[in-house]
């Protein structure tokens, strides 16, 4: 691990991203109409507010996760992977200068989405509204680290792309948006509580409706910290110098 | 760094890749500060020596040493400058940003950068999106990219593929100037039997065994051929008779 090859690497990878400025504006744009659409939909009912801050959460995940994925399978099959495996480079600065480049364009599409949502879509979030944009940060990071570790199962890109309805949207339909988690059958309540969007959908609904939600979403925080190391863990298994 | 007699020592490598023995017991060595050429049809093992040289092919026996250490060693990973055979480097990032990256990675300084645009001659092309690039000058800034960490060894796979003849000829003067004027070792890769006669040693490779390892003079005096190509023929043409076995 090297501070400066990492950054290098990161560097590297959001100027490529700056090239391609569709995505940018589709990473940006896409959740403010979203939001702008659900705000609309239940307009003047009390559900937006509900499920409006949880889905601030579940953008970044999603966006991030097929970006990553995408993008690491083409580092696999264009060979700019095996050519850096055979560089001082070591697995730990590819993985996070990953992570630090999709946290940076997280960090952005959070800020403008949280403020779309609450000064245009009139979101209440009773929280602190920057805990909003930590989550949606931590959120990406566990995007970005899960596409990395399933790239290494894809062998080409329409496959990597299928593993988003494969992966994230049982996530989605489990974390408690559609009906809370303790309503949900208690199988599947048991499962939510293995899935880490459970616990992002849960402290961004938190910070929507307490106004000091500090010690509960740090809790929450912690699961999803411990599932990106651990998802991390299993992606740096797929990154091998050595393939047969 | 001691100086070795030979950059490149493989000692009864044999290779497996899926239920194919693509290499079944193969020694060659690799003078240092020459340039060899490894012919041979495609699907021969080439670019698997290739990748067992430089540590990224999964081996199941044998040694591979370079500069002295077992292949694919930390110590190698900035010695050693690998080059696939089709471009890896950034379509979507330019000449100098791809470059930049690849220099900051093998720790070279930011002049390394325009010597090795140079090199390739692609200074006119420096700012250019690789992607719009043709394909020839492409592979042109995947070997800049291997020369920009300014490596001992180069390991480079059908590098003049697809190049023009006037193309070919300068890359392989600059192959030449690399090994004889710098003191590198190269280990180039053609199926074009032609590009012979610019290297120093030929190792002729075919279905996993080595047929010859000599300079091209003693390769025609031993089977009394004009040129290369022919030299190649009757070596198979012999390997055939004799069972497949080494002549």
């Amino acid at each position: 691990m090297n501070l400066r090859l990492t950054l290098a690497t990161a560097t590297r990878i959001l100027r490529q991203l700056r090239a391609d400025h569709r995505t940018i504006a589709m990473m940006l744009v896409v959740p403010c109409v979203l939001l702008g659409l659900l705000a609309w939909i239940f307009d003047g009912t009390p559900v937006f507010d509900r499920i409006g801050a949880a889905l601030l959460g579940v953008f970044p995940f999603v966006v991030m996760f097929i970006v990553t994925s995408v993008a690491t399978l083409r580092e696999r099959t264009s060979g700019t992977l095996e050519r850096l495996l055979a560089t001082p480079l070591g697995k730990g600065d590819f993985m996070l200068g990953y992570a630090m480049a999709f946290g940076f364009m997280a960090i952005v599409q959070a800020l403008v989405a949280t403020a779309f949502a609450v000064w245009v879509c009139d979101l209440d979030v009773a929280g602190p509204t920057w805990l909003l944009v930590v989550v949606a940060l931590g959120d990406a990071l566990l995007g970005t680290a899960l596409g990395l570790f399933v790239s290494g199962f894809a062998s080409t890109e329409f496959q990597a792309v299928q593993f988003m309805p494969a992966l994230v949207l049982p996530q989605f339909l489990l974390c408690g948006l559609l009906v809370p988690r303790d309503r949900l059958p208690s199988v599947l309540s048991a499962v939510s509580d293995w899935l880490p969007l459970s616990y992002a959908v849960d402290a961004m609904g938190t910070i929507a409706a307490v106004p000091e939600p500090l010690g509960e979403v740090s809790r929450d925080l912690a699961v999803i910290v411990g599932a990106i190391v651990v998802a991390l863990g299993l992606g740096s298994l797929t990154l091998r110098r050595r393939t047969p | 760094m001691a100086k070795v007699a030979d950059a490149i020592v493989v000692d009864h490598l044999r290779v497996v890749r899926g239920d194919r023995v693509v290499l079944a017991d193969l020694g060659v060595h690799v003078p240092t500060g020459e340039v060899v050429g490894l012919l041979g049809p495609s699907g021969g093992g080439k670019s698997t020596l290739m990748r067992a040289i430089v540590g990224v092919q999964r081996v199941e026996s044998g040694q591979v040493t370079v500069l002295g250490e077992p292949a694919g060693s930390p110590g190698l990973r900035r010695r050693v400058g690998y080059v696939t055979q089709s471009p890896s480097v950034y379509a979507d990032l330019s000449v100098r940003h791809n470059l930049a990256y690849f220099a900051t990675v093998l720790g070279a300084d930011r002049g390394a950068v325009d010597r090795a645009i140079e090199s390739v001659d692609l200074t006119s092309h420096a700012d250019a999106r690789v992607g719009r690039l043709s394909g020839g000058q492409q592979s042109r800034v995947s070997l800049a990219a291997a020369l920009v960490g300014d490596p001992e060894v180069l390991v480079l796979d059908e590098p003049t593929v697809g190049l023009d003849p006037v193309l070919r000829r300068d890359l392989w003067g600059l192959f030449r100037r690399l090994a004889h004027e710098e003191g590198r070792t190269l280990l180039v890769s053609s199926h074009v039997m032609d590009e012979a006669t610019r290297c120093d040693r030929l190792l002729l490779l075919r279905e996993g065994e080595i047929l010859s390892d000599s300079t091209l003079p003693e390769l025609l005096t031993r089977t009394g051929a004009a040129d290369a190509e022919h030299a190649f023929l009757s070596l198979v043409d012999d390997a055939a008779r004799w069972g497949g076995g080494r002549p």
